[in-house]
Order: C-alpha cells, then sequence, then structure tokens
C-alpha cells in the first residue's frame, strides 16, 4: 500500500508521517510535491502539518488552491482516502472537502502538549482498530485549531457518527469534554459524510513509537491499512 | 480599462466568538474606555486592479471575496471603499 504525502512549502510534519507510514507501519510512501499534478498512483493520500504559505491570509487558504489540492479534491471525490492532520485539517476544510473551519485558539496561544481524546466511533476506516471509548494520548501543537460550525451542521455531524474523536479532560484527569483551543463540542476530528476523508488536529504520527512518548496514533495508520488492503 | 484601488473588510461573523476582539474590548475597558460595548478585529486589504468601470471592479473584487479573500463559514466582508486612480 502507497501513502502518498503532499509537501506543501511550509509543510513540517511531511517527513514525521513518512518515518510513520515507512518505518512503523512497514508501507510504501513518497512525498507529493505541491506544484504537480501527479498522485503517484498512492492509494492514501496524507496532508501533513506545518504552516503551509506561511498561514498567510487564513490556514490553509491558499495552499487549497495549489496544483496538486485539485487532484487531492478529485481524489476524495472518488472515495479516495484522505488523513488530514492539523494543517492538513485547515486545508481540508478551506478545500470543502470538510464542513466548518478551524479558527484561531481561545486562548490567543499556540498550543503545544501532548492531550486525550476519546475514540467516538470505530467505523471509520481510520478506526476499526481501536475500541470505542479508548483514550489516546496524542500530541497538538496548533494555533488555529478551534473547531467553528454552525449548530445544524454540529447537530448533523453527531447525528451520522462522523465526530471521530474529542478532547477529554483537561490538565487534570477528570473524565469530563475539554477542549484546549476552544473547538465546539470538543470536536478533535470528523469525517466528511462519505467517510473517506478525515481531518484531525492532534497529529497521530508524533505518536507512533515509545520513544516519542506514546504509541497510540499507529491504530489509524494500521485501521487504514486493514481497510484498503482487504 | 480604469485602474481601481478597492478597500475591503473583512470581520468575524456576528455570532461567532471572536477572542481577540473580546481581548482588546477588555483593554480599552481597563484604559477607562468604558463605553465600548464590543469590538472585532478582523482584516483590510487592498487591491489595484483593471476593470471596465467601478461595477465591473466591484463585481470582480465580491468574487475574490467568496473564492479566497473571506471564509464563507465564519466571516463577512464588505467593500469599504472605491477609488479610481
Amino acid at each position: 500500500m502507497k501513502f502518498g504525502i503532499v509537501t506543501f512549502p511550509g509543510s513540517n510534519c511531511d517527513y514525521d508521517a513518512y518515518q510513520a507510514v515507512v518505518e512503523k507501519l512497514g508501507e510504501d510512501a513518497t512525498f507529493l510535491w505541491h506544484k504537480d499534478h501527479d498522485l503517484q498512483e498512492s492509494d492514501v493520500i496524507v496532508l501533513p502539518g506545518g504552516f503551509s504559505y506561511g498561514d498567510y491570509l487564513r490556514a490553509g487558504a491558499i495552499a487549497r488552491f495549489s496544483p496538486v489540492m485539485q487532484d487531492v479534491i478529485g481524489f476524495a471525490k472518488r472515495g479516495g482516502p484522505v488523513l488530514a492532520i492539523c494543517n492538513g485539517f485547515q486545508i481540508a476544510c478551506e478545500a470543502g472537502l470538510l464542513p466548518g473551519a478551524l479558527l484561531r485558539n481561545t486562548s490567543l496561544k499556540f498550543v503545544c502538549e501532548t492531550v486525550r481524546l476519546r475514540v467516538e466511533t470505530t467505523d471509520t476506516m481510520f478506526t476499526n482498530r481501536y475500541e470505542r471509548g479508548a483514550v489516546l494520548r496524542i500530541p497538538i501543537a496548533h494555533g488555529d485549531g478551534r473547531y467553528t460550525a454552525d449548530d445544524a451542521t454540529l447537530d448533523k455531524l453527531e447525528g451520522e457518527g462522523r465526530v471521530v474523536f474529542r478532547y477529554l479532560g483537561g490538565p487534570g484527569d477528570a473524565d469530563e469534554w475539554w477542549s484546549p483551543n476552544g473547538s465546539m463540542r470538543s470536536i478533535a476530528g470528523i469525517v466528511n459524510d462519505a467517510g473517506n476523508v478525515l481531518g484531525m488536529m492532534p497529529h497521530p504520527e508524533r505518536a507512533v513509537d515509545p520513544l516519542l512518548g506514546s504509541e497510540d496514533g499507529l491504530g489509524i495508520f494500521e485501521s487504514m491499512l486493514a481497510r484498503v488492503t482487504a | 480599462m480604469s485602474r481601481y484601488r478597492i478597500a475591503v473588510h473583512i470581520v468575524p461573523r456576528r455570532g461567532i466568538l471572536d477572542p481577540q476582539g473580546k481581548t482588546v474590548a477588555d483593554a480599552l475597558h481597563t484604559l477607562g474606555f468604558g463605553s465600548v460595548r464590543d469590538v472585532h478585529v478582523g482584516r483590510h486589504i487592498v487591491v489595484n486592479l483593471e476593470a471596465r468601470d467601478q461595477k465591473a471592479a466591484e463585481q470582480s473584487t465580491r468574487d475574490m471575496c467568496e473564492r479566497l479573500l473571506a471564509n464563507p463559514v465564519t466571516e463577512d466582508f464588505e467593500i469599504a471603499s472605491v477609488e479610481a486612480t
């Protein structure tokens, strides 16, 4: 199985995603240059974290119009799996692949810490290897992660089981919804209506080895492998 | 074709939490500007362009706002000024 990882000017998690796929999952990965119209026959596309185009105008607003994104949008509309992480999530929202938008954190501060996420559904191609309700430890690192959408959209996401991850607890260990960035309804990750595009602010590719402090993110890659090669 | 200088204001949509605006409002209150009810922080963008006439220039700018300059999910825009240059 081949993962195509898009490199935009300003991407900085593309190599992390590459290492996660090649070293921990044991699959193929290739970098896709933002100026090319070539997905190199990838089975899965990863939109990685970073600061594409310096976050100019709005995070993801410029990357959304880059040449490769026109192909990624076509790939996603045909049902191809897309994993959109952090800046990738912002780009996917700007591109209309996912509903809503990611605004400046309520604290107005960049947050960089390991958070706890609750797996809200295992009925997706990204989470079938987890148990429902499992709590994952995965890092976040963003300044614009406040998930925002209108109430009708949020109700629809919840009603259709498309909220995939929620932030759990606060600095303590209380098991309650929490939001490190002010996200509505504590939403950390969602899928599109067809279920083939996952957008999430936390970085699963940075949680794939005990040396990194957690390997809880590997399950997302394993889930995709299980589904795509099934 | 004529040249125009068009300024656009883009602000967070009413009802959407605007922590930057709220922080500025709090600071103004601290400075004694008690009459301030609320503040919204957005972007001011100036576009110089060529167009057939003013109407075409404005329409073109509105298209730019809808496609790129503003996010239709969270922001509103308005053309603040149009100058022939």
